[in-house]
């Protein structure tokens, strides 16, 4: 069931007013029966996996848990008579054995996840290797379902069982609430990556209506259309004659492919989530922020802190962190120091967990040479800029009113955003090799007079680039008043105005969606990945 | 502790790590400036900080990474 369908607004209305009519100690029951409803439009074989994923998440987190008591109780009792080097040899083989559970649920996980997603591209990649040694036989590359959502909710669970093993969280006794926690549907489809410990009591409690935020939340939700029905998906339009026709249009083209990109994945993903936190709000609930004005980052480092900045701070707790401060890589950096000279070899174990997190970011993102390339790229950027910080903390010092200037911060911005669209390119040709001769073009093929003409041959009439053209400047202009204040709690005492604008939104979904004939609303981008 | 502020006036000369209390939170230091931090103590003290201490709270500020590497040397 898409979001964008006539179907799911029936159940959302549906459900909410089951909500808040049924007894408030049912709440969280009704949640769990209304997310397996809903998944179960993805097909019975997906409700499967989630089912499967909770089964073994609700076991492996109890013996976690079993084990922290144990070790609590057992050292309560004879604190006293062990010595200190006792006890912590005592919690170090404690810590081994949750460890051994904790990787078995990983690697159960991550297996199913991994077998789902990567056997075909592994499989590929294995052939083609053959093939250059000669082979004549190749392995047949299956076509495996890949459940929806599968790579949010693995890696939702994925970081319950973390938290359980590091004690930031406790472990669900009962296992239907532990199933709402990974089910919960409107971030079932595209994220945010919720945390237990912000998010599970939340969905365990009861919830009054509440007028505020019932209408803040509905509010929310028509903006999210807007942006995907308005702007996303007509954008989709002309970005699939870019990309199928890729050898036509070329050079400014491929400027026009990564500004419209830019514009569609925004819409698209940050209007998903307007849809998803709107839903939970309007519920009672309040689900973590994925995006923070992303495009007005003045450097990579910043755009990836207010870009998907819950697939980012899973990464980063769950990867980069436990990856840097291993064993082995405390042994690497000593003996980096000790063979490098302290300030190159304090930088080996650093940037070998960014390289290998970005690997893994890209990776996550989809079975593809061109998200691997895509990851690698955006750690390459990230890295040359920690290298250049002394270069720019030099240049800032000696032009300090320059660099602190409104034009200077819009000039960075400006320069973010390109660069971060030019490597966002690389999910839209989908080819690594296509995507480098198209950026190369930018610089080779000299097309600008036949843009005017060429433009009007993506499948978009002039009324579709005024509404877009339109479209855009209303995000832009919402994402800097947003960016500054709270807009729909000003809205809130001014019921009049309030209803002008959300009635024009309406409207504006109505008249302007991109679901007339030519176009289907179609999926969320971030639900492939 | 004067070791501790060589090590972070290391990675940001600009900043006065004896008061700021705010430096997660703030955004001076991001993962990697945390990360280095981490190679550089055990370097420095031979005190590893496990994944589940590289929380804001341990970070935040001079004194609070002292008293985390105090916590860990005693354990």
């Amino acid at each position: 069931m898409l979001f964008t369908s006539y179907g799911f607004i029936a159940f959302l209305a549906v459900l909410f007013l089951a909500y808040y009519l049924v007894l408030r100690k049912w709440q969280w029951g009704l949640l769990l029966a209304a997310s397996y409803f809903f998944y179960a439009f993805a097909g019975l074989d997906c409700l499967i996996f989630i089912f499967l994923t909770t089964a073994s998440a609700y076991v492996i987190a109890r013996l976690m848990d079993r084990g922290h008591r144990k070790e609590a109780e057992f050292l309560d009792q004879h604190r006293a008579e062990m010595e200190k080097e006792e006890r912590k040899k005592y919690k170090a083989t404690q810590k081994k054995k949750r460890f051994r559970i904790l990787l078995l649920g990983l690697v159960l996980l991550f297996g199913v996840l991994a077998v789902l997603k990567y056997t075909g591209f592994a499989l590929l990649n294995l052939n083609a290797l053959l093939g250059a040694f000669g082979a004549e036989k190749a392995f047949s590359v299956p076509d495996l379902l890949l459940p929806m959502g599968i790579s949010f909710y693995i890696f939702q669970t994925t970081g319950y069982l973390i938290d359980v093993y590091r004690a930031k969280t406790v472990a669900e006794k009962n296992p239907a609430r532990l199933a709402l926690f990974v089910s919960f549907f409107p971030q079932l489809v595209q994220g945010p990556i919720s945390r237990h410990s912000d998010l599970a009591a939340q969905l365990y409690a009861p919830h009054d209506f509440d007028r505020r935020g019932f209408t803040s939340g509905i509010q929310r939700i028509l903006w999210g259309y807007f942006k995907k029905l308005v702007i996303a998906d007509r954008i989709l339009v002309a970005m699939r004659v870019l990309v199928e026709s890729a050898e036509s249009y070329r050079g400014v083209y491929v400027l026009l492919l990564i500004l419209l990109y830019s514009a569609q994945i925004y819409a698209d993903f940050t209007g998903g989530m307007d849809i998803t936190i709107g839903i939970a709000e309007s519920l009672g609930i309040r689900l973590k922020e994925n995006f923070k004005h992303p495009f007005s980052s003045k450097s990579t480092k910043e755009y990836w802190n207010r870009w998907h900045i819950t697939m980012g701070s899973w990464f980063t707790d769950y990867v980069f962190y436990p990856l840097s401060v291993c064993r082995p890589m405390m042994k690497l950096s000593t003996f980096s120091r000790r063979v490098l000279g302290a300030k190159i070899g304090k930088r080996i174990p650093v940037y070998l967990a960014t390289v290998v997190t970005w690997f893994l970011t890209g990776l996550w993102h989809g079975a593809g040479w061109n998200f691997i390339v895509w990851g690698l790229l955006n750690c390459l950027v990230i890295l040359v800029s920690q290298e250049l910080e002394p270069l720019y903390a030099k240049f800032r010092k000696s032009a300090p009113r320059l660099t602190s200037s409104w034009g200077y911060g819009k000039f960075m911005a400006v320069r973010t955003f390109l660069l971060m669209g030019l490597i966002r390119s690389l999910d839209c040709y989908r080819d690594v090799g296509l995507t480098f001769r198209q950026w190369g073009s930018m610089l080779t093929v000299w097309n600008v007079g036949d843009f005017s003409r060429g433009v009007m041959t993506l499948g978009l009439d002039l009324a579709d680039w005024i509404i877009l053209l339109v479209g855009c400047l209303v995000m832009a202009v919402v994402a800097s008043i947003t960016a500054k204040t709270d807009l729909r709690e000003r809205l809130y005492d001014k019921p009049i105005l309030s209803w002008v604008i959300f009635g024009t939104l309406l409207i504006a979904i109505l008249l302007f969606g991109a679901y007339g004939v030519g176009y289907d609303a179609s999926q969320f981008i971030y639900n492939q990945f | 502790m004067e070791k501790l502020l060589e090590i972070l006036s290391g990675l940001h000369p600009d900043v006065d790590f004896s008061t700021t209390t705010d430096l997660v939170d703030d955004g001076i230091l991001d993962s990697l400036d945390i990360v280095t931090l981490v190679t550089e103590i055990h370097a420095e003290f031979d005190v590893t900080i496990p994944a589940e201490e590289i929380v804001p709270e341990n970070f935040n500020s001079a004194d609070a990474l002292m008293a985390l590497i105090e916590k860990l040397d005693e354990e």
